[in-house]
Parts: C-alpha cells; sequence; structure tokens
C-alpha cells in the first residue's frame, strides 16, 4: 500500500511538473516569436510562421528605430525618469508627514490621499482634456508629467506609509534629542532606512509609466512627443505591410522593461506582494 | 505586518507614532497641538489629487448633464438626457456585458486558476525550479498592454499568425478563422490575451501569500498522513482566502476598467462586438463628438468601481491574518 501511494506521488510530481513547464514554454513562445520576427523578412513572415529566420536581418531594429522609435523611446525614458522621481518623492514626503508629524485634520488627509487609490483614470477623462487644453498644456510633456504624478501618489504613499509606520518611534526620537529638524531626520534618518521601499516603488512606477498608453495616447498627438505605446500603434497604422519593423519596435520597447525585471525580480516580487498584500 | 496591514484603514493607527492628540498621556518632547507649517509635508500630494483627480471627477459629474459641442464649444444644459439615451443605447449596454464577461472569465483564469498553478509551483522540492517558473510566468505582465496586444493581434492575423497554424498543424484546421474579424470571437480573443498577460501577476502574489503560511502546518499535516489535495484544501485554500478575496475585487475592477488591449487590437468593432465602457467612453467623447454622453458613461464607470471598492475595503477591514 505504501509503495503504491508513494509511486502515484512520485507520478502526480513528474505529471505537475511537466504541465508547469508545457505551460511556461506556451507563455514564452509568442514573445519568442515576436523576437524572431523582428529579424525577418516579410515574406518569410508568411510563409512559415514556425521557421527560423533565414538571414537574420538585424537592420530592422535600425530602420524601426529611424521610423521613430528612437524618438518614442527617448520620450518615454524622460516621462518615466521625470515621473518615477516627482511621484516616489512627493509620496516618500506624504508618508513621513502622514505617519511622523502631526498635521491638522491628518485622517481627511489620509483618506483623501489613500482615497485615490480607487479612482480609475478613464473617469477624470473628459474634464482633464478640457482642463489641459486651457492651462495649454496639451500635447506638452508636462501633462503626461503631471497626471502620471497624480494617479501614482496615492499607490506609492500607500506602500511607502506601511514601511515607515513599521520603523521605531526612537529613531526619531534620537534625532530630535540630536537636535534634528523633522525635514533633516526625513533626509538623513527615515529615508535611508527605507531604502527597500523605496527600490520597489520606483520598479513599480517605471513599469507603469513605461506601459500607460490612454493619457499618452490622448494628451499627445504630434509624433516626437509620443510615448512607446502610443508610437508603436502609430507606427503599425503607418508602416502596417512592413510587419517585421514593426515587430522589431515591439521588440524594442519590451526588452527595457524585461531586463528590468530580472535585474530586481527580487524587489519587483516584495512590491507587488506589499502592494496588494497589505 | 499584520500591523500596517489593517491601521490604515481604520485610520486609527495605535502603533504610528507622533500621531496622538493627547500629548499628555505620553511623555515625549511636547508636540505642538497642530502645526499648520506642518501641512507643507502633505501640500504637494493633496494639491495634485486635489486638482487632478477630485475636481475632475465632480466636473465630470456636471458635465454628464450638458450637451456639449466641442468644435463651437458650446454647452447646453440637457439635464437627464445623456443618462436617459444611455440606458436605451445597445451599445452601452453590450458594453457592459464584455465587462461583465471580462470579469467572470479573469475571475476563473487569475484568480483560481493563479491559485492552482501557485500551489502546484510552491509543491515544488527544487527552490529553484520555484524561482525560474514564476519568473517565467511572470514575463508577459512586464511588458505593456500595447505590445501585448499587437502582438496578439499578429498571432490570430489570419495568415501569418501562429494560432491558425497551430490549429492546422494539431489537424484541426477546421477552427481556423479570423479570430478578431467576426462578432462572436472578437471580444473572446481580446479576453484570452488579457489571461496570458496577467495571470503571470496573479500567481507570483498567490506564491507569495503561500510562502507565509509556517511549514510546521504543512509538517504537521504530513506527519498525520494527509495527501497533497486535502493538504491544499484544508491548509493552503483556507490561508489565503484573504489574498483570494483581495484578487477577486482587484480582477473585477480591473475588468470594469479594461480600455488598452481593446483599443489596440479591435477599437471595439467588429460592429461594436468587442466595445467595453472604457473603448465606447472613448468613442463617444473623442470619435463622435458627444462630450456630456462621453461624462454620463464615466459616471457609470465610477459608480461601479466605487461599489467594488468599497467591498474591497470591507474586505481588506476584515483581513487580519492569524500568524
Amino acid at each position: 500500500m505504501v509503495t503504491r501511494s508513494a509511486l502515484l506521488l512520485a507520478l502526480g510530481r513528474v505529471l505537475i511538473k511537466a504541465f508547469l513547464v508545457a505551460l511556461a514554454v506556451v507563455v514564452v513562445y509568442p514573445l519568442v516569436w515576436m523576437l524572431l520576427n523582428g529579424v525577418k523578412s516579410n515574406a518569410e513572415l508568411f510563409s512559415n510562421p514556425f521557421a527560423l529566420p533565414v538571414a537574420w536581418k538585424w537592420d530592422n531594429y535600425i530602420t524601426a528605430w529611424n521610423r521613430g522609435v528612437g524618438d518614442y523611446l527617448t520620450t518615454s525614458v524622460l516621462v518615466t525618469v521625470a515621473s518615477t522621481i516627482a511621484t516616489v518623492f512627493i509620496s516618500a514626503w506624504a508618508a513621513y508627514g502622514l505617519t511622523r508629524v502631526n498635521i491638522p485634520f491628518n485622517r481627511v488627509v489620509l483618506v483623501l490621499i489613500l482615497g485615490g487609490l480607487m479612482l480609475a483614470p478613464t473617469v477624470a477623462l473628459i474634464p482633464l482634456v478640457k482642463m489641459f487644453q486651457s492651462l495649454g498644456l496639451y500635447n506638452n510633456l508636462w501633462a503626461l508629467l503631471i497626471l502620471y504624478t497624480a494617479f501614482r501618489v496615492p499607490f506609492t504613499t500607500f506602500l511607502i506609509r506601511a514601511y515607515m509606520m513599521d520603523l521605531p518611534a526612537e529613531v526619531d526620537e534620537a534625532a530630535s534629542v540630536d537636535g534634528a529638524s523633522k525635514a533633516r531626520a526625513f533626509w538623513q534618518v527615515i529615508l535611508p532606512m527605507c531604502k527597500p521601499i523605496l527600490v520597489s516603488t520606483v520598479l513599480l512606477n517605471i513599469l507603469f509609466t513605461w506601459n500607460e498608453y490612454l493619457f499618452a495616447m490622448v494628451f499627445t498627438s504630434g509624433g516626437a512627443l509620443q510615448t512607446l505605446p502610443v508610437g508603436l500603434t502609430n507606427l503599425m497604422s503607418k508602416h502596417g505591410t512592413d510587419y517585421p519593423v514593426v515587430f522589431a519596435g515591439m521588440a524594442i520597447a519590451a526588452i527595457p522593461v524585461i531586463v528590468l525585471f530580472f535585474a530586481g525580480q527580487r524587489y519587483f516580487i516584495r512590491g507587488l506582494a506589499d502592494g496588494v498584500g497589505k | 505586518m499584520t500591523v500596517s496591514n489593517t491601521a490604515w484603514k481604520s485610520a486609527a493607527p495605535p502603533p504610528a507614532p507622533l500621531s496622538t492628540k493627547s500629548p499628555k498621556s505620553r511623555t515625549r518632547k511636547p508636540v505642538r497641538a497642530h502645526g499648520w507649517r506642518n501641512v507643507v509635508w502633505v501640500l504637494p500630494a493633496v494639491l495634485l489629487l486635489g486638482l487632478f483627480a477630485y475636481l475632475p471627477l465632480v466636473q465630470n459629474l456636471g458635465f454628464s448633464f450638458l450637451k456639449w459641442d466641442i468644435y463651437s464649444g458650446r454647452q447646453t444644459f440637457v439635464g437627464a438626457d445623456n443618462y436617459v439615451r444611455m440606458f436605451n443605447d445597445p451599445i452601452f449596454w453590450k458594453s457592459l456585458l464584455n465587462n461583465t464577461l471580462y470579469a467572470v472569465i479573469s475571475i476563473a483564469f487569475q484568480v483560481f486558476g493563479a491559485m492552482i498553478l501557485a500551489a502546484m509551483i510552491e509543491g515544488l522540492r527544487s527552490q529553484r525550479w520555484r524561482g525560474i517558473l514564476r519568473a517565467v510566468y511572470f514575463v508577459p505582465s512586464a511588458i505593456s498592454l500595447t505590445v501585448a496586444g499587437l502582438l496578439f493581434y499578429f498571432i490570430y492575423e489570419p495568415e501569418m499568425g501562429i494560432l491558425n497554424a497551430a490549429l492546422d498543424f494539431l489537424g484541426l484546421g477546421n477552427f481556423t478563422q479570423a479570430w478578431l474579424g467576426q462578432e462572436n470571437t472578437a471580444i473572446f480573443a481580446i479576453i484570452a490575451m488579457s489571461q496570458w498577460q496577467g495571470f503571470g501577476y496573479c500567481t507570483l502574489l498567490f506564491s507569495v501569500a503561500l510562502q507565509r503560511i509556517p511549514s510546521e502546518l504543512y509538517e504537521a499535516a504530513s506527519i498525520d498522513g494527509v495527501g497533497p489535495f486535502q493538504r491544499f484544501f484544508s491548509i493552503s485554500l483556507p490561508l489565503v482566502r484573504e489574498m483570494t478575496g483581495l484578487m477577486m475585487i482587484v480582477t473585477v475592477s480591473g475588468a470594469f476598467q479594461v480600455f488598452n488591449e481593446v483599443m489596440v487590437m479591435t477599437s471595439g468593432g467588429p460592429n461594436n462586438s468587442s466595445q467595453v465602457l472604457g473603448t465606447w467612453l472613448y468613442r463617444s467623447g473623442f470619435v463622435r463628438n458627444d462630450f456630456g454622453y462621453a461624462a454620463a458613461v464615466a459616471t457609470a464607470v465610477f459608480i461601479i468601481t466605487l461599489v467594488l471598492a468599497v467591498i474591497q475595503l470591507r474586505i481588506s477591514k476584515k483581513r487580519r491574518v492569524q500568524w
């Protein structure tokens, strides 16, 4: 009896492993297909979709870059860096205020900031268009910077605040005994202690900004001002018959975040787990 | 961990230092009653949110009572007209139905499917394999929905796509079709892509939740001779219940905010068959120049997401993990 159930268990293990590996192959194959199509010729693309490229046409990447992907990438990097810095800074600043400083109406403020977690960007879209038009910020990167920051502050504050609450109060006492002002304690004591959560919020914000589409599509229209997600759909509609170039453009947009994910995997997992777990 | 889990929602943070309103109760440096200067800490966040999130929310409600021509700039008050029109609009209902389909299918795959998958992964003995599989499943979540949408646009493409080619290869050639070009398959094709994109993220979160279960529980179970199935149903499942509840709400509210993938793959077509609330709102406002009506649809989205958020708050208030 014992051997029989042990055998069944072992068999189960093998089957589960086989299933998990097969699923992994199915999940990753579309991405491999995308990368391979980026170095094929148009004719090859249609002849046999599963075939490997005959001659690896790396110049598809150069063509894609020159057809605007280079500009889109620059814009994406700019917006991503600026809004990530702004979001994490403003959020950490607010989280410090909410956990370690006595603010009038702090409960109202707390609800106001964290309540933003439930606002869907689509709901605010129509008024925002009107507002940014009248501010003269339509088709301007400031619009994206402001909107990305505003809509990411609630979640980021939420994560950093949760982390700061777990820091012992003695730290602040020690700082204030040493005569440090609140601002100094923030910069020199609390912020360095928050490094793990700051890293994971930075990664999460990069991931969000790099991939955002709705605001980018609505608030920019000039070629050079567009971010990668919007630019790619343009590339598709303008050069839609030159498919390998579109695939190359998609790869250029996808690879940086995949690399970033593997580099910061530990923090990603932590940030995601804390974010939804709390 | 348990403290920060719940404290922010109840807005009564006992362990948060310096939030005390009765300085007498503590013997520390006197805290100034209400330092108005201290608002500098939260001012940037409050201003940003107030101006660019809450104000538009209120304005949207106002706009939904207007007939608004963006070209002439003419705004006329039409009362509840937009809402009446919305309730009589078959495409609005079609969109709502598609969002609901999205939610139901996403719960099946991204909550329950991901949970079972995570249990399978965490049941593996090799630490290395667990890490690799979690990471591999997550990769589609790292790429943008635009890239994913374009990619699947090509995968579904009848001539060069790999879906029809694979069906042919498997001898299922009868099933090949223009997946995104037909009214009865378009929305399902898009939803399938979303599952591919999102399930790894959920699997990762369930993995983390499972890892938090103390190993003593499993050890005790194995001493008692409990098999893997029973172990899953009597230990793992109940102990990730809070995560399950939370994931359900996150998934459902995500399903009602879907926009990107539909926009990229079909723009709601063919013949509005894959329209969702987000794309219908966009189309009404920006393509059909009917901003008042779009604002009414936005209000519908807001009410749905608000209800879901309130449910989420209730669930997370209750979730105080026992270990």
